[in-house]
């Protein structure tokens, strides 16, 4: 690895002031298991890592009647092994509990994740599914982007020159409502998704009718993908095998997968339909509290 | 062109101050600066779990930490496993049940099995299974390593 500066400031300002001297030859680091490997790699070069970890704000893990705000500095372990996030959203933590190994888990964000903007991050369908927002700062002050919006193509993403990822914040979950996500791998563990989708719904006092759902996708395309019309599709039915099947098929319908070492593009839509209908069960029996 | 950074860290219980430039990995730093070549390099990027040290109680890939980020932090490695009476029991249970070949991968197994049995001392096997699978063994086939640390945690709850 070249040389490079390191940073470590410890308030958000010294960081945003940083990183707006360096504009594009700073990148931040949090848990680092994808920059330093880029860095190692040759893939990317630049002047100085700013070190996030020791901001406040970036470290705060706060669960409230207004939802949960994940720092973006936050590590993996942290939000599967604190009981109260993990019992109000189940669909984080199976993607935080999945994704690399107990190593990378002990380091790697929700946050670097969502920025390294990979097709393939785990994390990012059921922050997508469940309404998380990504809040920046920057030069020019706050702004607030959809994550749904945040990825713009592979290893790209809205931040510009000078913005950090401050924080992922998701809404507290609607009454009788559940998520989940499933990838497939053809290992048991250490993998990266030939496809993943992670789900979300909203029944009623009943649990026999759905009222909202989303539905999102990863490998599937240049970046994490809301399948829309395939949540939408659900909202007002009953659930029933036939609801969840035609689901299935609209979310497949809205992968763009490419043929690659992992998969193919025929192999990769049938697999999205089918963890589409995994994941709607799951989130549906979660949200009845049968599991 | 960035200079040296002096960090202040503790490594097995001992306070130690080393120069390093920030491109430095922890595991090169602990290696090349330091001298403690227990901690192995296999890949360089955090597949293979060889250079698995545990840092403020978590373990991780020193590959993939940065020398200066353990300022101020507790490092834990190979090295201070074995006490002065002898071998930590998961150390004689790795000689006892053949549980090494080459050995390169061993010193990563052995600091995130004794991460496991520290915090879960009744751990099962699919649980150790699970957390062992960011450690990779080319020589074993696992099931020696696990049937070691199986053998370990009873050795630990006795």
């Amino acid at each position: 690895m070249r040389a490079i500066d390191y940073v470590a400031p410890t308030s958000l300002s010294d960081a945003v002031s940083v990183m707006a001297q360096h504009g594009d030859r700073a990148r931040p680091l949090a848990g680092g298991t994808d920059i330093i490997v880029q860095l190692r790699g040759g893939r990317r070069e630049l002047d100085a890592l700013v070190d996030t970890k020791k901001i406040p704000e970036l470290n705060a893990l706060n669960l409230s009647d207004s939802g949960l705000q994940i720092g973006a500095a936050v590590p993996c372990y942290q939000i599967y092994n604190n009981q109260a996030v993990a019992a109000a959203y189940p669909g984080l933590i199976d993607a935080a509990s999945l994704i690399g190994s107990i190593q990378i888990q002990g380091r790697a964000t929700f946050g670097g994740n969502l920025c390294n903007a990979a097709p393939s991050g785990d994390t990012i369908p059921p922050v997508i599914t469940q309404g998380g927002e990504a809040h920046i700062n920057g030069p020019n002050g706050w702004r607030t982007v959809p994550t749904e919006d945040f990825c713009t193509g592979p290893g790209r993403n809205v931040l510009e020159p000078g913005e950090l990822l401050v924080a992922i914040q998701i809404p507290a979950p609607a009454a009788h409502s559940g998520s989940a996500y499933l990838r497939f791998i053809p290992r048991n563990e250490m993998d990266i998704a030939v496809a993943g989708v992670s789900s979300t719904v909203v029944l009623d006092a009943s649990g026999q009718t759905i009222q909202s759902a989303r539905i999102a996708l990863a490998s599937v395309g240049p970046t994490p993908i809301l399948a829309t019309a395939a949540g939408e599709s659900l909202a007002g039915k009953a659930v029933s095998d036939e609801a969840i099947e035609e689901a299935g098929r609209l979310a497949s319908e809205a992968a763009t997968p490419i043929t690659d070492m992992r998969g193919t593009i025929r192999q990769r839509h049938h697999l999205v339909a089918v963890l589409t209908r995994r994941t709607l069960n799951i989130a549906i029996r979660r949200a009845r509290g049968e599991e | 062109m960035p200079g040296l950074v002096h960090v202040t860290t503790t490594i097995n219980g001992n306070q130690t101050d080393f120069l390093c430039e920030p491109r430095q990995s922890l595991l090169e730093c602990l290696r090349d600066v330091v001298g403690m070549t227990g901690s192995k390099e296999g890949c360089n990027d955090g597949n293979c779990g060889a250079c698995t040290v545990n840092l403020d109680g978590r373990i991780v890939c020193s590959c993939l930490v940065l020398g200066v980020e353990a300022q101020g932090a507790e490092v834990n490695t190979i090295e201070g496993v074995a006490s002065a009476e002898g071998l930590h029991p998961i150390q004689q249970s790795f000689l006892e049940n053949a549980a090494l070949q080459c050995g390169i991968c061993t010193p990563g197994f052995i600091v995130a099995a004794k991460a496991l049995l520290d915090a879960e001392p009744d751990a099962d096997e699919a649980r150790i299974r699970h957390w062992l699978a960011g450690n990779l063994c080319r020589c074993t086939g696992y099931d020696k390593i696990v049937r070691a640390v199986i053998d370990a945690g009873e050795r630990m709850r006795a």
